[in-house]
């Protein structure tokens, strides 16, 4: 995460720069009510066992000696909080996620993933954001949210919260944004915005997208205004993962349908730490951004919202031998959103034992994430199953009945 | 010349070309001046308006020669200070790897922490050298053409930098492809098969006997050479996969222990491994010719027969005519490319010749889309000519807002080529952003990297240039309309390389 999100004094002085340029004029797609998806991906591949923790199993706390979080106990905080009878949820999502969890407003899929077991993270995040059949000659110029965008003729209300446009974008029919949400300071000002759009205005391949680029920045600008005059005022700010997250809440609840933003850093093997650490810390963020999105999209727009958390692929279920995890395969995905069947464990399940492990070291994945993400989007945007296909080709989609 | 006749004349001329020498045969095509039209295209920006008398067959005929190394001063001077010139990349992958393996190793999680952070800061600086190099190199050096081809070089056969340990590894590959820009294509293909980051970047260092990963062997295929759909099978991606195990990096003194029969067959060459005890050696059938298992003798067999298959002469004159001449080449020129490709038996510089040669290359003059750097070089060389920059890390920075992170593309296609790769809505923003910067002045250019102050306010002063020197000769009404708005001179700049003509070369 650590470049996609503004630097205050960038966009205080991005602000101060834009502000006499309301262009009212503008027209910008509103957002189609029926419903918002955020896909939000952990680069490096998170150890979902250490944070949807089965406790319900001793295996789990044979097979992690050191960095195994504690039993249940429903007197002492620093353990896990158990969510049914076999998984319970890290203490640092007490204040977040927990929350959600009894509002049942978010789900947890457990062995989930791709059948790509390259364990490679380049691949598999490739084979994720392709969504194409696994095995198969691979086109990078074609990404599922943009077949998404396709299919759901949502082109005009998506966006990228990254630096440059993700594969999963590539190869939209009309060119998706990206907003580098830590690269907007120091804009050209209102009047030279306005004279260079003139020289373009005839220009058959670039007028429109010098229009949009012009129009999604001071949008931008203008939507998170408000946020930015307050920390310009002392306020005491959110940073990192929650400050952008609370912003993309910000900007989808008035502009955009479908959504993808990345957050890196969860490539742990080694020293990853438990009730504390590296990825306590990390996952503390991640859950109080997950919050501060929902906050910011607001109550109306949150219960037609979707947010899809995933990642490459799973970490082995034992420990190694430097406290930390290696790559392994199956993972635990997250689905949430206002209008969610959530507190539960959706998907299929096995008992966790040495014989059920995948390749005897990781999760194996009985739900695959095409045929979930493309129930999702079935459910949420009413596509029927030709358009599902058009997605994810060659992958049924899954009905967890979470929509 | 209608079409018909042309490419009988070209097939002639192909004719001819294998026993004389093509600068001759050719010599006739290309007497136009080298003027800033043909200089913005065949370098990567032009410093001087009008040309210095030669002729663009001249020039090429100095270009297409052996690289030369000569460099300002000031810009051989930064770049002999970099650590990647100072040390041999096999020593700087090794002294990374006992890096890492000492960070590993520690107990003290506080100690390990700051260790591997000042790990990745090294493998960071390194990646950073290079691209900083790569930029000194491609507004200064004077063997232009060949800087264009080391781009083009690297993003056909692409690498992700952040992979791994490819940081320590992509100062040397750029050096590798440089070195052979304008040589044999064959040569080309084995030099980046041989290096380890591209064996890291596919894989194909964990290709072994037994546990293959065909990776490597797909792109070759798919990407490197013959190209998607040209009449190669999935079976002779597995075969020449199988080719390809034992083909691996090797990182310090250490040789593996093997077998005594193996030994003659091991190589190690820098960082490069052939290890027979992880090779296949079974026979395989690869593109319709029967490969006995011998060892490394079996790349070389398979190499030769992809280099010279049709197809890849085909794939890689498509992908070098778009680079040079937009989105759409028409298919003549790229048919007398190929073909001259091989009749030259993949000679890229007699291939290079033939394209600029073609009469539709002089019509598409200013009708191609710039890429990140090119938009990003060729604005700092127009506004400074050779007055040497002293920190070149800005323009890196440019260049990836822009979305072109030098050795940043995830994926082995390597960046788009065309227009739409680099026109979206978030990208345009980004030029006007940096013209914003290079118009003023700002962005730190001229501040040496050490924090002391920088000589004096540099702003470039095109406008002058743009009436004296015809630098806005066709511009639009619309152009023209705008840049007369300009309150200043500064913001003249903002406009002039704001603008749509700027965009093409």
């Amino acid at each position: 995460m650590s470049r996609a999100f503004l630097s205050r004094r960038d966009m205080i002085a991005g602000t101060m720069a834009m502000a006499p340029m309301i262009s009212f004029g503008r027209a910008f797609a509103a957002p189609n009510a029926s419903g918002r998806l955020l896909v939000v991906f952990l680069r490096g591949a998170y150890d979902a066992l250490n944070v949807v923790i089965p406790t319900g199993t001793d295996f789990y706390y044979e097979a992690r000696p050191t960095i195994g979080l504690g039993k249940p106990d429903p007197h002492d905080a620093k353990t896990p909080i158990p969510l049914d009878s076999e998984w319970s949820l890290h203490p640092a999502l007490r204040q977040s996620i927990l929350p959600l969890w009894q509002k049942k407003q978010i789900a947890f899929i457990p062995f989930a993933g791709t059948n790509d077991v390259s364990r490679s993270h380049f691949e598999t995040q490739d084979t994720i954001e392709m969504g194409q059949p696994v095995g198969q000659r691979r086109d990078y110029t074609s990404g599922f949210m943009a077949r998404l965008a396709g299919v759901t003729g949502r082109q005009g209300t998506s966006i990228a919260f990254t630096d440059q446009l993700p594969l999963c974008f590539r190869g939209s029919g009309s060119p998706i944004p990206n907003l580098a949400l830590a690269n907007v300071g120091k804009p050209v000002n209102p009047r030279q915005a306005q004279l260079i759009e003139s020289m373009y205005q005839s220009h058959a391949g670039l007028a429109q997208s010098v229009k949009e680029g012009f129009q999604v920045r001071d949008m931008a600008f203008q939507t998170l205004d408000e946020e930015m005059k307050a920390s310009g005022r002392g306020a005491v700010t959110s940073k990192g993962f929650q400050l952008a997250a609370q912003r993309i809440g910000t900007l989808m609840q008035s502009h955009y349908n479908l959504a993808f933003v990345d957050v890196g850093g969860w490539d742990t093997h080694v020293n990853q730490g438990g009730l504390t650490g590296a990825l306590a810390s990390r996952i503390g963020d991640l859950g109080q951004g997950l919050v501060a999105f929902a906050d910011a999209i607001g109550p109306e727009a949150w219960r037609t919202t979707t947010v899809v958390v995933v990642s490459e692929f799973g970490r082995t279920f034992r420990e190694n031998g430097a406290k930390g995890t290696d790559h392994g395969h199956g993972s635990i995905y997250w689905v949430l959103g206002g209008g969610v069947a959530g507190g539960r464990m959706a998907g299929e399940q096995v008992a966790l034992s040495p014989q059920t492990l995948n390749d005897g070291r990781d999760l194996p994945v009985l739900t695959d994430y095409r045929g979930l993400i493309g129930g999702l989007a079935m459910q949420q945007f009413g596509l029927n199953a030709g358009q599902v296909g058009k997605v994810f080709p060659g992958a049924a989609p899954v009905n967890l009945r979470l929509l | 010349m209608n079409r018909p006749n042309r490419m009988t004349a070209l097939v002639a001329l192909g004719m001819i070309l294998s026993s004389v020498s093509p600068i001759v045969a050719q010599a006739a095509a290309n007497d136009a001046p080298m003027d800033m039209r043909w200089a913005n295209r065949l370098t990567w920006g032009a410093t001087a308006p009008a040309s210095s008398g030669g002729s663009v067959d001249r020039w090429l005929a100095g270009q297409l020669g052996p690289p030369s190394r000569a460099m300002p001063p000031a810009a051989a001077a930064q770049i002999a200070a970099m650590q990647i010139e100072k040390t041999p990349m096999p020593q700087l992958a090794q002294d990374m790897l006992a890096q890492y393996h000492a960070f590993t190793a520690m107990k003290d999680i506080k100690q390990r922490e700051a260790a591997r952070i000042a790990y990745e800061k090294t493998m960071n600086g390194l990646a950073d050298e290079a691209r900083r190099r790569f930029v000194l190199r491609a507004l200064y050096a004077p063997d232009q053409l060949r800087e264009q081809m080391t781009w083009f070089w690297f993003n056909h056969f692409n690498v992700f930098a952040t992979k791994r340990d490819i940081r320590a590894m992509v100062g040397d590959y750029e050096d590798t492809l440089r070195t052979r820009a304008l040589g044999r294509f064959r040569d080309l293909l084995e030099a980046t098969l041989r290096h380890p980051a591209m064996l890291r970047y596919l894989d194909n260092d964990l290709n072994a006997v037994g546990h293959i990963n065909e990776n490597y062997a797909r792109e070759i295929m798919e990407l490197h050479s013959m190209g998607v759909g040209t009449g190669y099978t999935q079976k002779d991606v597995q075969e020449l996969a199988r080719i390809l195990t034992g083909v691996g990096v090797r990182i310090g003194p250490e040789k593996p222990t093997i077998k005594p029969q193996w030994q003659p067959l091991y190589i190690r060459s820098g960082l490069f491994e052939f290890n027979p005890a992880k090779h296949d050696f079974g026979d395989k059938m690869f593109l319709g010719h029967v490969i006995k298992g011998s060892g490394m003798g079996e790349v070389e067999q398979a190499l030769d027969l992809i280099a010279g298959s049709p197809a890849t002469a085909r794939h890689i004159s498509t992908q070098l005519a778009i680079f040079f001449m937009g989105d759409h080449p028409p298919a003549a020129t790229i048919q007398a490319m190929a073909q001259t490709f091989q009749q030259s038996k993949g000679d890229i510089a007699q291939v290079i010749r033939t394209m600029v040669d073609d009469p539709a290359f002089a019509a598409s003059l200013g009708k191609s889309f710039k890429n990140p750097v090119q938009y990003a070089i060729s604005a700092l060389r127009l506004s400074y000519g050779d007055r040497v920059i002293v920190n070149a890390q800005p323009v890196v920075g440019w260049i990836a807002h822009m979305g072109g992170t030098l050795y940043g593309w995830q994926t082995p296609d390597g960046y788009g080529m065309t227009s739409a790769t680099w026109s979206s809505p978030g990208q345009m923003s980004s030029r006007f952003d940096i013209a914003r910067q290079i118009g003023v002045g700002a962005g730190g250019i001229f501040r040496p990297v050490d924090g002391a102050a920088a000589a004096s306010p540099v702003f470039p002063d095109i406008r002058n240039r743009f009436y004296h020197d015809g630098l806005g000769n066709g511009f639009s009404a619309q152009t023209q309309a705008t840049l007369a708005k300009a309150v200043n001179d500064r913001e003249w700049n903002i406009f002039f390389l704001s603008s749509p003509e700027f965009m093409y070369r």
